[in-house]
């Protein structure tokens, strides 16, 4: 982890510039998780200016706030000197404030140029005005962007990309990032950091939130920390290191993903021979995939988002039809067998998207801790439902995973996000399984959250599970792994040794890179 | 408050809400009518009379029936719009088996039930398989089965129909009086009977009850209409759900003339009456897809007709403003449960943050 090159000429830039954001005594009663408290932040032109926090901490209250998503209960925003008030998204773009959302907010089945226009028809028209103007500021800011491709063919870099040319088309001056390198490998992390450097020369300013410590002292002019709501301090990032801002985030050390000695036994418990997936349009999204995972072995996959990962998952859960090739559990042959036999044959399987694939968010948590376990015991009794039962587990999976709730019936949309996967791991680790396949496990969850997550994740393997875990947190994958399988279109194309493998080699495999 | 007490105060605001703005906006249109709006509350919520009780309870059992056939869908994000044309071709096929007469007594009644609810399935069931294996939209093939429903039934009623005595309209032969659904009295005057059939209506909506909430079958349908993502990956097969949810709305559609059928008309003509799947949708709306809830909502709609009935002699208003009324009741019932949903949502959210915060602040104490 560099703690070092923070940008001096940044900092001393930011000290002269004139502000374009202030804020002052920000507070708000927000029902939910936290409330903002006295919230006094100045951003300056043409910088960087990073938000860091632990999830929960008002960061996505703050910036909602600032997008005029909600209303604050008391404080000033001032934009360019001038106090506004802002009451509507569509307030905050007429003062010049935009915002990338953590989750895209694209319609798939439209193009880039469709996206980009829709809701902003009359700045260009929808035309080629639109489609000369979405050109232009590509080239301007390096976004590489074409405007007729669908989205749902684009991979998450460009759609993001695609979310920061929305913003820009609509004459944004401040843009704000809510997480954006979550999603993102190290190398389009440097792909974004440079676009936002551009940003910066042109004169805007770029507000970045994050938890990641060490990509927030590379890239940022000014680092604010907000912790339970309320801005801690702002320090320029030559003053600080990763440690001491973790500390000024969460008052405690930053855990680590490491594991402990190799449980790595010789029984191979999940073996997948051959997979194959056919694609649309001809390449194949998975081809000719072949791997054993062994009885307390921890099996990461590295790739860029979208070259087969989540493929791979699903077909292995027998989500996707169409799939070729062999699935083994235990010895078991699993290929022709559906979702629910091969959960029932002892896989826990957490899902990359929790919110779409892991639960029924106006479900209460007891009818989530049945999900996926309809037709085994505690959940079920014979073709019944037996929720006396499921509502004790439930109790039991919050009371061991830490899950912060009034009680087994609070709705799951009800939580915080980490508190959402606290459950989830609760739920597919119960039913003893054998394999656990995790997909991004701690994406979006805060610190603490992470933390236990990695906890259970080192407990399964002690414990003699396989897992097979899918992360583009390339810390996380070579901390936890015993080995890392490299993706790549479809194909895995390298086996490293976590011991001695950098981010930066396993990067370059997943970019093809080395070849 | 208690989280239940909450809830329940929350689920039934939202039905009231819906009615009192309905009642208003009907208000509205026979005031700017020009039409003695006073009247004709006083007419619509007079308490009914005993021959009246028993026409109320006669026709909400046939729209409870039809608005749980609607609800199954619902309930798995289905919009079965075809229970209009799965009824009536269902009535049809029973009138026929009951009318021929294989069996004795009610043994010919049980297979003519089963008969009907067979042929309401097979008539959903094929927008279901198109839907599961075609992705073609229940909406749309639905309403084209309604339409083929109706003709299919005009034409089969041709070959099969012998003519009513001394009318011109024709009809199935005439169920015989040992295959009939005797009627229950509810009072001493005449007309004081009620169907049956309103029996097996009640028992069926306590088998909805029973399946939806307590089978891991009806857990799978309820997960699968609240996100069919999670569905699929908890292991749900979704296209098997489809077919049967759109199945068992069918079968549970083709009851809906039932009672008409065994209680009253005895044979399916020309007259038999229609429109009862497009009521079952709005009933289904306004009860919430609750077997209970569904049956107010049938109660209160077959109340509305009723009471409007007289409307035109005692008022001179024509009875179809309660058309407007139900109509309204429907477009202001989806709207009241938004906004209470909305708000319930937000209660719940605070309710788990002051556990969140009254949590925290006993550590912080403990710590200190």
């Amino acid at each position: 982890m560099s703690t070092s090159a923070p940008t001096v000429e940044g900092a001393a830039e930011a000290s002269a510039s004139p502000v374009t954001v202030r804020l002052r005594g920000i507070g708000k009663r927000f029902p939910g998780v936290i409330a903002n408290d006295d919230i006094n932040i100045d951003v300056r032109r043409g910088t960087i200016h990073a938000i860091v926090g632990e999830n929960g901490a008002g960061k996505s209250t703050l910036m909602k706030i600032l997008y005029g998503v909600q209303p604050p209960d008391s404080g000033t925003i001032e934009i360019n000197g001038e106090q506004v008030s802002l009451h509507s998204p569509a307030d905050a773009i007429k003062a010049g404030v935009g915002m990338v959302f953590q989750h895209f907010m694209l319609a798939d089945n439209l193009t880039v140029l469709e996206n980009v226009v829709l809701g902003a028809e009359k700045l260009h028209g929808i035309g080629g005005d639109a489609h000369a103007e979405v050109k232009r500021i590509s080239d301007a800011y390096g976004l590489g962007i074409q405007p007729d491709r669908l989205v749902e063919e684009l991979g998450v870099g460009a759609r993001q990309r695609v979310e920061i040319l929305k913003v820009l088309y609509r004459g944004a001056s401040i843009v704000i990032l809510d997480e954006p390198t979550a999603v993102l490998v190290p190398q389009e992390v440097d792909e974004l950091f440079g676009n936002l450097r551009g940003l910066k020369q042109e004169g805007l300013s770029v507000i970045f939130i994050s938890h990641k410590l060490d990509e927030v002292l590379s890239v940022a002019d000014e680092i604010t920390v907000i912790r339970r709501g309320t801005t801690v301090r702002t320090v320029l990032p030559s003053e600080v290191t990763a440690r001491q801002l973790a500390e000024l985030m969460v008052g405690s050390e930053l855990p680590s993903p490491s594991t402990e000695t190799s449980t790595v036994t010789d029984t191979v418990l999940l073996s997948v021979q051959h997979l194959g997936l056919p694609g649309l349009e001809g390449r194949p999204l998975l081809d000719d995939i072949s791997f054993d995972i062994h009885k307390g072995e921890v099996l990461g996959i590295a790739g860029v988002e979208g070259n087969g990962q989540a493929e791979l998952v699903e077909s292995i859960m027998a989500m996707r039809p169409g799939a070729t090739g062999t699935v083994e559990l235990a010895g078991k042959d699993l290929s022709h067998e559906s979702t629910r036999e091969r959960r029932e044959s002892g896989i826990g399987y957490i899902p990359e998207d929790r919110q779409r694939h892991g639960l029924l968010l106006d479900a209460p948590l007891w009818e989530n801790r049945v999900l996926g376990h309809q037709g085994r015991p505690p959940s079920a009794n014979g073709p019944l439902i037996d929720k006396r039962a499921a509502r004790a587990d439930t109790e039991r999976i919050i009371r061991d995973y830490d899950v912060r709730t009034p009680g087994p019936d609070a709705l799951a949309r009800a939580l915080s996000g980490g508190n959402q996967q606290k459950l989830i791991v609760g739920r597919e680790m119960s039913g003893d399984p054998i394999l656990l396949i995790a997909a991004h496990p701690t994406r979006g969850v805060d610190v603490g959250a992470q933390a236990a997550i990695w906890a259970h994740i080192k407990a399964a393997r002690r414990n003699g599970l396989a897992v097979l875990l899918i992360s583009a947190d390339l810390d996380e994958l070579i901390g936890l792994s015993d080995r890392i399988e490299v993706i790549l279109r479809g194909r895995l194309v390298g086996t490293f040794d976590p011991d001695d493998v950098t981010p930066e080699q396993l990067g370059s495999a997943m970019t093809g890179a080395g070849e | 408050m208690t989280p239940r007490v909450t809830r329940l105060v929350l689920a039934l605001s939202a039905p009231l809400l819906a009615l009192v703005a309905a009642f208003a906006i009907t208000s509205l249109v026979l005031a700017a009518a020009g039409d003695p709006v006073l009247d004709v509350w006083d007419q619509i919520l007079s308490v009914p009379e005993g021959r009246n009780v028993a026409n109320i309870i006669n026709s909400a059992s046939v729209l409870y029936l039809s608005g749980l056939a609607a609800a199954i869908g619902f309930r798995m994000n289905l919009f079965n719009i075809g229970v209009d044309g799965q009824y009536r071709v269902a009535a049809f096929t029973a009138a026929v088996v009951a009318g021929e007469a294989w069996l004795p007594g009610y043994l010919n009644t049980a297979l003519a039930i089963l008969c009907a609810m067979a042929v309401g399935a097979l008539w959903a069931g094929i927008a279901g398989v198109l839907r599961a294996t075609r992705g073609v939209s229940e909406v749309i093939s639905t309403i084209m089965l309604n339409a083929i429903a109706t003709a299919l039934v005009a034409y089969l009623l041709r070959k099969a129909a012998v003519r009513v005595e001394g009318s011109n309209a024709i009809g199935t032969k005439k169920i015989q009086e040992s295959s009939q659904i005797p009627n229950i009295s509810i009072g001493d005057g005449p007309g004081q009977e009620i169907y049956g059939f309103v029996i097996i209506a009640v028992v069926v909506g306590f088998l909805y009850w029973f399946v939806l909430n307590k089978t891991t079958f009806g857990f799978d349908l309820r997960a699968t209409g609240r996100s069919t993502t999670a569905a699929t990956a908890s292991g749900i097969k979704i296209t098997r759900m489809v077919v049967a949810a759109m199945l068992i709305s069918g079968a549970v559609a083709g009851l809906v003339g039932l009672p008409i059928l065994f209680g009253e008309s005895y044979q399916y003509g020309s007259t038999f009456q229609s429109g009862l799947g497009f009521a079952g949708i709005a009933i289904a709306l306004l009860g919430r897809n609750h077997p209970v809830g569904v049956a107010i909502g049938a109660l209160l709609f077959a109340f509305l007709n009723e009471q409007s009935n007289p409307l035109q002699i005692l008022v001179h208003v024509s009875p179809d403003i309660v058309a407007i009324t139900q109509g309204v009741i429907v477009l202001t019932v989806v709207i009241s449960y938004e906004v209470v949903r909305r708000v319930g949502v937000r209660l719940e959210q605070q309710a788990v943050a002051r556990a969140l915060e009254q949590e925290r602040s006993d550590r912080e104490e403990a710590l200190a």
